[in-house]
């Protein structure tokens, strides 16, 4: 099998006096191939304190999903009321083009952190923010008890026992709050419980801005 | 509230939210299987395609969280139906967004990553070609014979006069015990 | 008291380890034979002082010692001793300080075993070993002090996770660090050679023994996580392709290379770029998965809780050890001449293939899984890379590698026929085809078990004609027992090691044909599964030392023989108000019976039940592919030990 034409063919004879002789290939290319490690390296560690720096300022979060509705209508849905609550039930048809944005969120009883957010929807709704609730996987006992129990800021209520609505809605936990503007556009979404500093950072801003 | 506090109490809270029951064994329920084997193992396919987005790094066929199992659910209501494999998983896509497909779809911005083992190869065989070329090219000094060779360990201390070290280019099939070199 | 001792003997292992650094350093550089005669000493030293640290901390948890933060948090009373003992390293701080017990561990090693090498590489070795130890020192006592106390001491501990409280996932971390870890020693060997300017023939044999230990221990490591998933997590997974796991195979990908490379430099004196960029690349790539399961940046089950604060610390000393590391390289290795010359054809060809491939690999591991990580970062979208894509992508490389790692050992150096080794290797093709076709006949057109056990069946029987032909045992079989005695055991162990690859591929393929029921089994019901009956005895209660649960008792029959009892079982941990499931699990040499225990209504309970054929080969094979290290490492060639004391006299110096 002969080698490949640019190799030396097996020649280079031991005892031959003179070394083959060639015009010295680019050091320059061979220097740039050896720092392309180093070169990545040093990408990557900047990509990768971005990251960290972003995880305490809250840009990055390896945790969070963001809502494949973003930017869109919310799904068709029609649920039926929840007993108990003395609210009316929530249908796709109130969220088309509300008068002002509405916050839709998804509670349960059985869900902790919910009862950690209640005082802050409380608050929303208080301060004329139309809030519509939806009870994901939950007993109509159940969800009543717990709105007796903790207040209800909500001005309709639906009940999703089988919790295939919020499939549609792409939630994939308890509690999550989406902002739907005048047009009937989702244009926000939390997973997880509100807190007082992403009410103030995110939610507030966002409901003046959709407001006018 | 600190943005550090708040964001160790978000991330608790999400994690106390969102992961139900623990999602560790997948048992699952006999009663939501596909009676059509042929179905069913479709059904198990397209699973194995999509996240369980309330677990860690899991598919919807290998948890028994709630969601996946609705997911898996709503999966083989959808093939029952007739629907296609594409349009099943499209369906789960329209609303969890990219992150719910374990397998990366071909855009724009993933084209790099599918292109990887492409450029891996191509990359490391233009490399290896460079510097063969390089090594063809550059001076060459002639070759030590065998004596010469052991007389420089000597002189480099890393063998005694009279010890053998390993043969360095014998070439195989020569005559048996020729110490090839494993 | 102990914990301040423990506490005092890491800050006296940082102040060791710093002199151990500079008097290598500077006395190699100034072939100052005093200065690097204080090396070996120091290390021993700071081995010392990290073995008192580490046993102060255990003792701590032996004794249960609530008034230390570390023990309050992951341990309990009620924890089984070994348990205790093993929990010293089942967190974050303590887990670190056994990375660093193992690292000074390597370095008392090649102080110890290194006696033959020439003093300014030991110095430069044992020197930079010690400088990666002081920075993961200062890393421990600066942000992970497992030695913090809290007064006035807690009532008990926290208790720890109760899935790991099992012995295989209380083994995994030794082994698996003694892997990441001893990649250290290779880097510290390429840093030396860097600084030094000079790579030969001696640094490539002095390289392997430590390349192959780490490798073998590596090896053993991944297959005991991913065997304690298997049994453990309930659905008869066993790889996930999950960051983590991806961040312990990205060094073994590279250390397999690297064992391969290092072969190359040893004989031919070539590939030297190669052997010591790969060499610090597997360190890199141990470094970098230790900052991706400290840091936060990923969510794994895996991964420690941490804060960003730590992560910091640990990007700073990846950067500092590969980036120096790298930049060494860039600077020195275009010094190194390149000498050897051979043909495409040829074993080195084969080797560079290998390489080519195994880097190639690695590539496709390390961007998958960084992809998502960067996408969000910089454009801002979430996408999932799981394991469909590494499946895909890394099958049309793994195909190539498998064809290859055949052939090659039976290539000649320097240049080869491709068709007189092809010949040599008929029957492994031919016991390939055989395997396909067989699995076609009898499973129907399931085409990847088919090919994988194609692929086992060629690379089990090249391993056999490798050594058949090193032995010429068809060509002349008189002699072919005493050449099978005089072998080198690095052949035997190269043999056994790709043979065990292939043994490992089998329990893939295997698995590839398991086969599972789900049913509602009310006691006296009976279910078949793969040939087998298995017939639900009872539902009844179960309790553990610090759990209590639910177990079904099941006997598993065939052809009306009883063949074994399983009792899978739910149990619930009040300490950590967890519940978790035991799998049942009853193994043959063919298959594991695998059952798993669901809900229970209705009188009766869920049961899952695999077959799953040939699933023990796989991590059997991991450890037939270790002890193919562990043979090699006994060959005396391959070590550093020298020419023996039977020569030196009137010799000159070194």
């Amino acid at each position: 099998m002969t080698p490949w034409p640019m190799l030396l063919p097996e020649g280079v004879d031991r005892g031959s006096a003179a070394p083959v002789e060639a015009p010295p290939r680019s050091p320059w290319r061979r220097r740039a191939l050896l720092l392309v490690p180093l070169g990545l390296a040093a990408g990557a560690g900047a990509g990768f304190y971005a990251m960290l720096r972003g995880m305490q300022t809250g840009d990055y979060d390896p945790k969070g999903l963001p809502s494949a509705l973003l930017g869109k209508p919310p799904p068709d849905f029609a649920l039926p009321p929840l007993e108990g609550s003395d609210r009316p039930a929530l249908t796709a048809a109130e969220l088309r083009s509300p008068a002002r944005p509405v916050l839709v969120n998804f509670f349960a009883s059985w869900c902790l952190p919910c009862v950690v957010e209640h005082p802050m929807l409380t608050r929303l709704a208080r301060a004329g923010v139309p809030i519509m609730g939806v009870a994901y996987k939950d007993r109509p006992e159940d969800a009543a008890a717990f709105l007796r129990q903790h207040g209800n800021p909500f001005a309709r209520i639906g009940l999703d026992l089988p919790g295939r609505v919020a499939i549609d809605w792409g939630v994939y936990g308890v509690p999550e709050t989406y902002l739907i503007d005048r047009r009937g556009i989702i244009r926000w979404r939390w997973a997880g419980p509100l807190t007082e500093d992403m009410v103030s950072r995110e939610l507030e801003p966002l409901l003046r801005r959709h407001a006018a | 509230m600190t943005g550090r506090a708040a964001f160790t109490l978000r991330t608790l809270a999400l994690l106390a939210a969102l992961s139900a029951a623990p999602a560790l064994a997948a048992v699952g329920d006999p009663a939501e299987r596909l009676r059509d084997p042929a179905l069913e193992a479709r059904a198990e396919a397209i699973g194995r395609e999509l996240r369980c987005l309330v677990c860690q790094n899991q598919s919807i066929e290998d948890s028994d969280a709630d969601l996946a199992r609705d997911l898996r659910r709503i999966v083989r209501e959808q093939i029952a139906t007739g629907r296609s494999d594409t349009e099943v998983i499209r369906f789960v896509h329209d609303r969890y967004g990219d992150f719910v497909l374990l397998r990366p779809r071909f855009t724009a911005a993933t084209a790099l990553l599918w292109a990887t083992p492409a450029v891996a190869l191509a990359g490391g065989l233009l490399l290896i070609l460079a510097m063969r070329r390089r090594i063809a090219t550059t001076r060459m000094p002639a070759e030590l014979t065998e004596a010469e060779r052991r007389r420089l360990r000597q002189i480099e201390g890393d063998e005694a006069p009279g010890e053998e070290a390993p043969p360095a280019t014998s070439l195989r099939g020569g005559p048996g015990g020729s110490g090839t070199p494993a | 008291m102990i914990p301040e001792l423990g506490h005092f003997a890491l800050a006296l292992a940082l102040m060791l380890s710093l002199a151990q650094g500079i008097f290598g350093l500077w006395g190699a550089q100034r072939s100052d034979a005093r200065m690097m005669a204080a090396a070996p000493p120091l290390a021993a030293g700071t081995l010392l002082a990290v073995i008192t640290a580490f046993g102060c901390l255990m003792w701590s948890y032996v004794t249960n010692d609530t008034t230390v933060a570390n023990v309050v948090q992951n341990s309990h009373s009620a924890k089984p001793l070994l348990y205790k003992l093993t929990g010293t390293w089942g967190n974050h701080e303590g887990s670190m300080v056994l990375w660093v017990l193992i690292l000074a561990l390597c370095g008392g090693a090649v102080a110890a075993f290194g006696r033959e090498l020439p003093s300014r590489l030991q110095a430069r070795v044992l020197a930079v070993l010690a400088l990666v130890a002081v920075g993961f020192l200062a890393f421990i006592l600066g942000t992970s002090n497992p030695f913090a106390r809290i007064w006035p001491p807690a009532p008990d501990g926290q208790g720890l996770n109760p899935i790991l409280q099992d012995p295989g996932l209380a083994f995994h971390p030794p082994l698996l660090y003694l892997g990441y870890v001893g990649c250290a020693v290779t880097y510290a060997f390429a840093v030396a050679a860097l600084i030094e300017g000079r790579v030969d023939a001696a640094w490539g044999r002095w390289v392997r023994p430590w390349a192959l230990a780490s490798w073998s221990f590596l090896t053993l490591g991944i297959a005991l996580g991913s065997w304690w998933a298997y049994y453990e997590l309930g659905w008869g997974g066993y790889w996930f392709w999950d960051p983590v796991e991806n961040a312990s195979l990205l060094p073994w990908l590279a250390g397999t290379a690297l064992l391969h490379s290092a072969v190359v430099v040893e004989k031919r004196e070539a590939l030297k770029t190669w052997t010591v960029f790969l060499a610090l690349l597997a360190f890199g790539m141990s470094l970098l998965g230790t900052f991706l399961v400290r840091s936060g940046v990923l969510t794994s089950v895996h991964a420690f809780a941490n804060d960003p604060a730590r992560g910091v610390f640990i990007l700073v000393l990846l950067m500092l050890y590969v980036g120096g590391g790298f930049a060494l390289f860039a600077w020195r290795a275009a010094a190194m001449a390149p000498t050897g010359v051979f043909a495409p054809l040829s074993r080195e060809g084969a080797l560079v293939l290998n390489n080519l491939l195994l880097c190639s690999i690695a590539a496709v591991v390390l961007i998958g899984t960084l992809y998502p990580m960067f996408a969000d970062l910089i454009l801002q979208q979430k996408i999932s890379v799981g394991p469909p894509f590494f499946n895909t992508a890394l099958f049309p490389l793994a195909v190539p590698l498998v064809a290859a790692m055949a052939i090659g050992p039976l290539m000649p150096w320097k240049r080869a026929r491709l068709w007189p080794v092809l010949q040599r290797l008929w029957w492994a093709a031919l016991g390939g085809a055989a395997a396909l076709l067989l699995c076609l006949a009898v499973e129907g057109w399931r085409i990847f078990p088919a090919l994988g056990f194609a692929a086992a069946a060629w690379l089990i029987l090249a391993a056999l004609a490798d050594l058949a032909d090193r032995i010429a045992l068809f060509s002349r079989p008189a002699a072919a027992w005493a050449r099978a005695k005089g072998l080198p055991r690095a052949a035997w162990g190269a043999a056994v090691a790709h043979a065990g690859l292939g043994v490992t591929i089998l329990g893939l393929a295997g698995m590839g044909l398991a086969q599972d029921r789900l049913v509602l089994m009310k006691p006296g019901e009976t279910a078949s599964l793969g040939g087998y009956t298995y017939r639900l005895d009872e539902l009844r209660d179960a309790a553990g030392p610090n759990w209590r649960g639910r177990e079904a008792v099941l006997t598993v029959l065939q052809d009306g023989r009883t063949v074994t009892v399983l009792r899978p079982q739910k149990r619930s941990f009040p300490v950590g108000r967890m519940t978790t499931t035991e799998a049942a699990i009853h193994t043959t040499w063919l298959a594991d019976l695998y059952t798993v225990m669901g809900d229970e209504r209705d009188g009766g309970a869920v049961i899952r039940m695999h077959h799953n054929p040939l699933a023990p080969w796989i991590w059997l094979g991991a450890a037939v592919m270790a002890l193919g290290g562990g043979i090699s490492l006994s060959d005396r060639r391959v070590r550093v030990s020298a020419p023996a004391p039977k020569t030196v006299r009137g010799e000159a110096p070194a």
